[in-house]
């Protein structure tokens, strides 16, 4: 251990919903995109889901607010350090899109793709099981365009990157494959209790 | 629910390709750094040069990752973007702004000196960086000008004629990063103060105008660094102008 001299940092408080190396954002919400944020309205938006399924699909504005509703309330945790408690996303469970869509024996991983090009892999077991959403509304409000809006993938487990802003689809394949970050030198998987931040991590 | 006859828009494709390919061990790897100069930039920024034998060497536009640690074990971590440019000293220099009640940039503005030594681990991302090899137009606010002027020095150092130029906005010619160093490739836009004579105001259009016009004939590469606030106002601008989505890359703060 390399102490620091003088250095003593901020006041102790022991949150066990903090993982390693981060701290808390508190009411900030840094916007971190590597691009230009689209004009995207709502009636342009679009959500697909193809790959190895056995029924591709693509869902409309109105035919992706059909979907049961549901929300996720936590923390999110951003791999540049900061993490955000207590957040309130609404939307639709992944779950409720790969109910239709049904996915092949062979399916492991997932590219999701942003209306920009961006994309980030996920394996398909992180975006089951009520751990993934599609979401529009971020605290009972319209999630803002910076943000993702009109509307963006929601993974909260893992580092922020995957959750893919202005999401347009999920390709289902039986392999990992890297996204924009995860070719830039970035984790494949992402998980903030494990500190996945890089390649190597 | 309703079937659209949408096709998918083809196969997976980065909107925004990185440019190089990064070094995974040097990604991974902790190493000592050596505090060895602190210069003051302007009156919230100062610049901090850091011995790093084993640094592996970076480009323009990369940043590290920096880790602070207190005698009971607790540290902090934060990136920063690298300001000097490429070269074989086994130095690096940072240039921070002093963020009010910045758990890091308030030790390096307020406790550090020469003979003290952190934890860096890098260079990080390939996404910004820059090897030199394309037209490049950079557009930077505040400390957002740092990745840039890496740029801009190692454009001189290595006397490169790839065509370059930058526009940097500060508050006031005092809060100007680099002021001294800043040469006929820079457009400086003041937003609060200026002396008599200079306009005062953000980056409009009319800044970015005559830097398009000398569009070189493939275009030019766009980096834009800055507050979220900063890049988002500029990105609209640039892609107004005609500078194409994907040719323009975003380090926003946070």
């Amino acid at each position: 251990m390399n102490v620091t001299r003088g250095f003593t940092g901020r006041a102790r408080e022991h949150d066990p919903g903090l993982p390693p190396g981060q701290y808390d954002a508190r009411d900030d919400w840094p916007v971190l995109s590597a691009e230009v944020t689209p004009d995207l309205a709502p009636a342009d938006w679009t959500f697909r889901v193809d790959g190895l399924v056995e029924r591709p699909r693509t869902w409309d504005w109105d035919a992706a607010h059909a979907l049961p509703a549901s929300a996720y309330e936590g923390d999110i945790h951003c791999v540049t350090g900061w993490s955000k408690f207590g957040v309130r996303f609404g939307g639709v469970s992944l779950d409720a899109f790969l109910d239709v869509a049904r996915p092949a024996a062979a399916a492991t991983h997932a590219v999701a793709r942003s209306h920009t090009g961006y994309t980030a892999n996920l394996p398909l077991t992180d975006l089951t099981g009520g751990r993934a959403w599609i979401v529009w509304e971020y605290g009972g409000e319209p999630l803002p365009a910076e943000h993702g809006g009109p509307a963006r993938l929601v993974v909260p487990h893992l580092y922020f990157w995957k959750s893919a802003k202005w999401i347009a689809g999920i390709t289902l394949l039986d392999h990992d494959e890297p996204g924009f970050w995860e070719g830039n030198g970035y984790h494949a998987r992402g998980n903030p209790w494990e500190e996945q931040r890089y390649a190597g991590d | 629910m309703t079937e659209t006859t949408t096709t998918p828009g083809g196969a997976p494709r980065f909107a925004v390709p990185g440019r190089i390919a990064v070094s995974e061990q040097a990604e991974s790897t902790w190493q000592t750094a050596t505090l060895t100069e602190i210069r003051r930039e302007t009156p919230h920024a100062a610049t901090f040069r850091l011995a790093v034998p084993r640094w592996a060497g970076h480009l323009p536009g990369q940043h590290l990752m920096l880790r602070l640690t207190a005698r009971d074990g607790y540290t902090a971590q934060r990136h920063y973007s690298i300001a000097s440019a490429p070269d074989d000293s086994g130095h690096i220099e940072l240039t921070l702004d002093r963020v009010p009640d910045g758990e890091v940039s308030g030790w390096f503005h307020t406790v550090a000196r020469p003979g003290d030594t952190i934890d860096v681990r890098g260079p990080l991302s390939g996404f910004f960086a820059w090897p030199g090899d394309r037209p490049a137009l950079l557009l930077g606010a505040g400390s957002g000008v740092v990745p840039l002027m890496s740029m801009i020095r190692h454009h001189r150092a290595r006397g490169l004629a790839v065509p370059l130029r930058m526009l940097v906005s500060a508050r006031s010619p005092e809060e100007l990063i680099y002021a001294a160093e800043l040469g006929a490739e820079t457009t400086r836009v003041f937003t609060r103060g200026a002396p008599a004579g200079v306009p005062v105001g953000r980056v409009t259009a009319a800044h970015l105008a005559p830097l398009l016009a000398e569009r070189p004939p493939d275009g030019w590469e766009a980096y834009v660094c800055g507050s979220n606030g900063f890049a988002e106002h500029v990105s609209r601008l640039l892609v107004r102008a005609g500078q194409p989505a994907d040719r323009i890359r975003i380090e926003r703060f946070g």
